[in-house]
């Protein structure tokens, strides 16, 4: 308790003085050792782990929630959207297995960040978003912040990004009934899709698409929390 | 003030209002946030009604010259109050889903919590004024305080079909001031114009005060604020009745798409849709139907066309059943198949009016179709009645994804997908029919399980000897889907389940006879958990497999009806520790929220119990503690026989809310009855006997209802509704007049002993009967509503000796 009572006071004061992001360093540190602790037995691999430690999270977060923007919580950022868990977007990045070079597909920029994360390991990313000012808004921030192998749209995401396609990977955290078909043509054979189900504030399991060389497609659904539902020797 | 008799209407128009109050407010939160904070609201009224008591007790010298003034400030409190708190408590930034991230979430929940508990505390604050100071009159006085309750409680929901719920918050503002203008002439105060005065006031504010400056703003977390944030979205069509807020929202631009758990493998785009929201959450769709089948053909990559498949022989079309029609969706799915005939059944008398005349071009005028049916009323109430026969009983997915992975609706009873529920289903089967139940998929399973456990026991309960021969269960990467055969599988069947699934990447989670490396292909988990689970559910280890996993799977039976309850204390430790790991989804949070309802009540009830003994100089005059036991215990007792029997009779008179509605009113004009009777006896004789006597035979009745109940109810269900609502009351009638008694007889037995401790006894026995509510609802998940009922009779027994 008293550690993390630290830890606030510490976000505070960064918030009460920001200075160029350098202080914010530290913190971002310790918040990916927590992700790293609290990811149980599918840990990011090091990749994943660079690239959180570069991206700055507290310019994706609205200003009065600066101070918690290196906690490992999701953060609310309007129109009834949220910033995700670090850990989730850590679970989310890795199982898609971006490397360098690979062309990303994003639905659902929300603040940008995820964006920001996977354009610091792959070669571009193409994001969508549905919500107008909220997809205006990460355009502006990602274009601010230097993110120039990003490039943001704003609207209807079903149809994916046709001319850009296909991509290595796609990763879809709108909210979604079922996954589009154009989605999953767009969907470069052997590549991989992930969408995390559940509620804002809560991912209920994640799950992953994998398309085949034949095209056809499996999934993996996992809960991002290492909990056996049978007790004792089952 | 001269007061010469109680103001006998004044207390039936304010106890009218905090009844009707309380109800509106469970309906104004469920728009705004969800519905299980019903249970705060009935914590907050408890609150305020004993925190009432406790001022009186308190404050009774200061009062006693002004009795008439403070009535008439408390109802004009209650009147400003209503509409005041609620406005405030939107101005709090309160999101239920961070609670267990943001400890700052539970000073928001606080706040909010105290601003609903100001008209409560004004509502009480007049009421028990009255008792206290016409104790010797509490009979009577009692009488028109519940009668004022019924018609109350009662009242709101006939209005609530005239009126939007922000409306009827005005017009119960109004209602107050009437109270306050009613004392004024029953008291005889002056100046008279005063009385004018507030009538008037109360007229303007009915009349003159548009219900369009009390908005009511929706969690931006609902899923309708958030389909309304898309560009294109505009809502077209909203619709309000005691069962929910209906809003249809079109988006021509950008269009719904609802097809959830779609095959990954269907190239389909479903056609234009309309989303229906209930209370926010949702969508269910309004889907375009011209005629043409052709559009629809994307009904056959859901989990749920499975059934179609099976039964699929050359020239014989299904006749199929559909519990939970909604807008649709499914009878469509039937008509995709050909099915030769459609039984709709549909609670929400607005969702079938859209789809038959607001939207009858759009929807195609598909409950006209030929062969389609649609009946207004409640799923399970329609099986119990219905004689027909179908191949096919569909019960649809009816909750929102979101809602149900959120575990949102723990404390909710249903009546759906009990035991006897699935019994009833399989007694309107054809030989050779089936029953289809499909469920979003949950990970770790939870509803899966529960259900396969629950088909396998009603199978067993009819006297299949071998259940795990008539069950197969496919599961999707969204949705699982049960089905449930009233003859055995056969292999050429089993052959279409496995092509079935094999074409659409589902998986075969268990048919009769399958092997364990069939499972588990397509949507990969950790563990095959779906057909390990079918396994052991199937055989001699079943219990120990339900008492060893880690969410509570026991089948849910009509005496415990909690079907959407998974929590396990054993578990909740684990998943809380886990909650920064990801492990917060998994902790259905309802429960926990609904003992810390409880636990908060106890507190707060004992604090301000006590408060009064521990500060007040009138301390020395409070009764001994068999006084204050006795009006604990039939404060409790009464709202445990009260919800339980609701429950009883919900199954009888099928719709819930002409359930809830008839018992309700027919407990509180009848205990109404009892304590009027309850005065006269105990003005002729000082003894108890009429006092034991009640609780005898209310005793022997609840015992014997408990007993034949069930039987008459499956014999008496096929009678016309009038005939059912007669028969319910008559069975009522008696025991709730004996019900009525002993709060008079207490009241005026201390009226006569010791006047001053009226108030105490009315806080005791007002924090009573709100925490009887909540723990009824306890006591039923865990123990069964039977239990309940036994507990309430031994509770009377000793309340009885209590006050000899």
């Amino acid at each position: 308790m008293k550690r993390r009572f630290a830890f606030g006071a510490l976000l505070f004061f960064c918030w009460i003085f920001p200075s160029q992001g350098g202080e914010f360093e530290g913190l971002r540190h310790k918040m990916m050792e927590e992700v790293l602790a609290t990811s149980g037995s599918s840990p990011p691999g090091p990749s994943v782990m660079a690239a959180m430690e570069k991206v700055e999270r507290h310019r994706f977060v609205p200003a009065w929630l600066t101070p918690f923007a290196y906690l490992n919580r999701p953060l609310p950022i309007g129109y009834g959207q949220t910033i995700s868990q670090p850990l989730i977007v850590a679970q989310m990045t890795e199982l898609l297995k971006v490397k360098e070079g690979d062309k990303v597909l994003e639905i659902g920029t929300g603040s940008g960040y995820q964006a920001a994360v996977l354009a610091k390991i792959a070669g571009s990313v193409y994001t969508m978003e549905i919500i107008e000012p909220l997809g205006n808004q990460a355009g502006k921030r990602l274009k601010s912040l230097g993110y120039d192998n990003i490039k943001t749209k704003v609207g209807d995401g079903y149809y994916g990004w046709p001319e850009a396609a296909p991509f290595d990977a796609i990763m879809v955290t709108a909210a979604a009934s079922h996954v589009p078909p154009p989605l999953l043509k767009q969907l470069k054979p052997g590549g991989r899709m992930v969408i995390p189900l559940g509620t804002h504030f809560m991912t209920q399991y994640l799950m992953l698409v994998e398309k085949q060389a034949d095209g056809s497609v499996t999934t993996h659904q996992m809960v991002p929390v290492s909990f056996v539902p049978l007790t004792g020797g089952h | 003030m001269n007061a010469p008799r109680p103001p006998f209407i004044a207390i039936g128009l304010l106890s009218a209002c905090v009844l009707a109050y309380e109800v509106l407010l469970t309906r104004l939160f469920s728009i705004v946030l969800w519905h299980h904070f019903a249970y705060m609201i009935i914590s907050a009224a408890m609150l305020g009604y004993g925190a009432s008591g406790t001022a009186l007790t308190l404050l009774k010298e200061k009062i006693i010259p002004h009795v008439g003034t403070v009535y008439v400030m408390a109802a004009t409190g209650m009147a400003f109050l209503m509409p005041a708190a609620f406005l405030l408590t939107q101005q709090v930034p309160f999101n239920p889903l961070e609670l267990l991230w943001d400890k700052t979430q539970l000073a928001k929940l606080l706040a909010i919590y105290l601003l609903m508990m100001l008209p409560f505390f004004c509502g009480g604050l007049g009421i028990g004024l009255v008792l206290w100071h016409f104790g010797k009159e509490a009979g009577r006085i009692y009488a028109f305080d519940i009668l004022g309750a019924g018609v109350g409680s009662l009242g709101v929901i006939g209005v609530l079909f005239l009126a939007p719920p922000n409306k009827v918050l005005i017009i119960l503002a109004a209602l107050a001031l009437l109270a306050a203008a009613v004392a004024i002439i029953e008291l005889k105060a002056r100046p008279k114009w005063l009385a004018g005065m507030f009538a008037g006031l109360a007229f303007l504010v009915a009349v003159a005060l548009p219900g369009d400056w009390l908005q009511v703003h929706l969690s931006p977390y609902k899923d309708l604020s958030e389909t309304l944030n898309v560009a294109g979205a505009k809502v077209i069509e909203q619709r309000s009745s005691p069962l929910g807020q209906i809003t249809v929202v079109e988006n021509t631009r950008i269009p719904f798409r609802h097809a959830p758990g779609m095959s990954l493998n269907a190239t389909d785009e479903p056609p234009p849709q309309l989303g229906v929201f209930v209370d926010g959450e949702g969508p269910s769709v309004l889907t375009r139907f011209d005629g043409n089948l052709a559009p629809l053909a994307y009904f056959d990559q859901f989990t749920s066309a499975l059934p179609y498949h099976v039964l699929a022989r050359p020239h014989v079309r299904p006749q199929v059943l559909v519990l939970g029609a909604g807008a649709g969706s499914d009878v469509l799915q039937a008509l995709y198949f050909r099915a030769a005939s459609v039984d709709a059944v549909e609670l929400d008398r607005n969702v079938i009016d859209l789809v038959r005349r607001r939207f009858h071009d759009f929807a195609g005028d598909l409950y006209a179709q030929p062969g389609v049916h649609v009946h207004e009323g409640e799923a399970r109430g329609f099986a119990n009645a219905s004689r027909e026969h179908y191949d096919l009983v569909q019960v649809a997915l009816l909750d929102s994804f979101g809602v149900a992975s959120a575990g949102l609706y723990g404390l909710s009873e249903s009546y759906i997908y009990t035991v006897e529920a699935l019994q009833a289903y399989l007694n309107r089967l054809r030989p050779g029919g089936i029953l289809a139940v499909t469920r979003w998929l949950t990970l770790p399973p939870r509803d899966a399980l529960k259900l396969f456990a629950t088909a396998a026991l009603a199978l067993e309960r009819n006297g299949v000897p071998n259940p795990g021969k008539r069950l197969v269960m496919i599961r999707g990467w969204k949705t699982v889907t049960l089905l449930v055969k009233n003859s055995d599988f056969t292999a050429s069947e089993i052959e279409v389940v496995k092509e079935f699934s094999r074409k659409r990447s589902f998986d075969v989670a268990y048919y009769p006879g399958m092997r364990a490396d069939e499972a588990n292909r397509y949507n990969v988990l950790v563990q095959p958990y779906f057909f390990e689970g079918a396994v052991a559910l199937l055989g001699p280890q079943r219990q120990n497999f339900i008492d060893r996993y880690k969410f509570h799977i026991e089948p849910a039976t009509d005496d415990r009806p909690f079907f959407f309850h998974f929590f396990k204390w054993e578990a909740a430790a684990e998943l809380f520790a886990l909650r920064e790991r990801g492990g917060m989804p998994l902790l259905d949070w309802s429960y926990p929220l609904l003992v810390a309802a409880l636990v908060q009540a106890f507190v707060v009830s004992v604090l301000l119990i006590l408060a009064p003994l521990a500060v007040s100089r009138s301390r020395h005059t409070l009764p001994t503690g068999r006084v204050a036991l006795y009006f604990l215990g039939i404060g409790l007792a009464f709202m445990f026989i009260e919800i339980a029997f609701i429950q009883k009779f919900l199954l009888f008179l099928a719709h819930p809310l002409y359930a809830v509605a008839v018992v309700l009113c027919a407990f509180l004009v009848f205990a109404a009855v009892g304590s009027w009777l309850a005065g006269r006896w105990q003005k002729r004789t000082t003894g108890s006997g009429h006092l034991i006597v009640a609780v005898v035979v209310m005793s022997a009745l609840s015992l014997l209802y408990l007993v034949i109940l069930p039987g008459l109810f499956q014999a008496l269900i096929h009678l016309p509704d009038v005939a059912k609502i007669g028969i319910s009351v008559l069975l009522i009638a008696p025991l709730a007049v004996c019900m009525g008694m002993p709060f008079p007889t207490g009241m005026m037995r201390l009226a006569s002993t010791t006047p001053d401790a009226i108030p105490w006894a009315w806080a005791i026995n007002g924090f009573a009967s709100v925490v009887g509510a909540v723990l009824a609802t306890l006591l039923a998940i865990h123990l069964g509503f039977a239990v309940v009922i036994l507990l309430a009779v031994l509770i009377y027994g000793l309340a009885a000796v209590a006050l000899r």
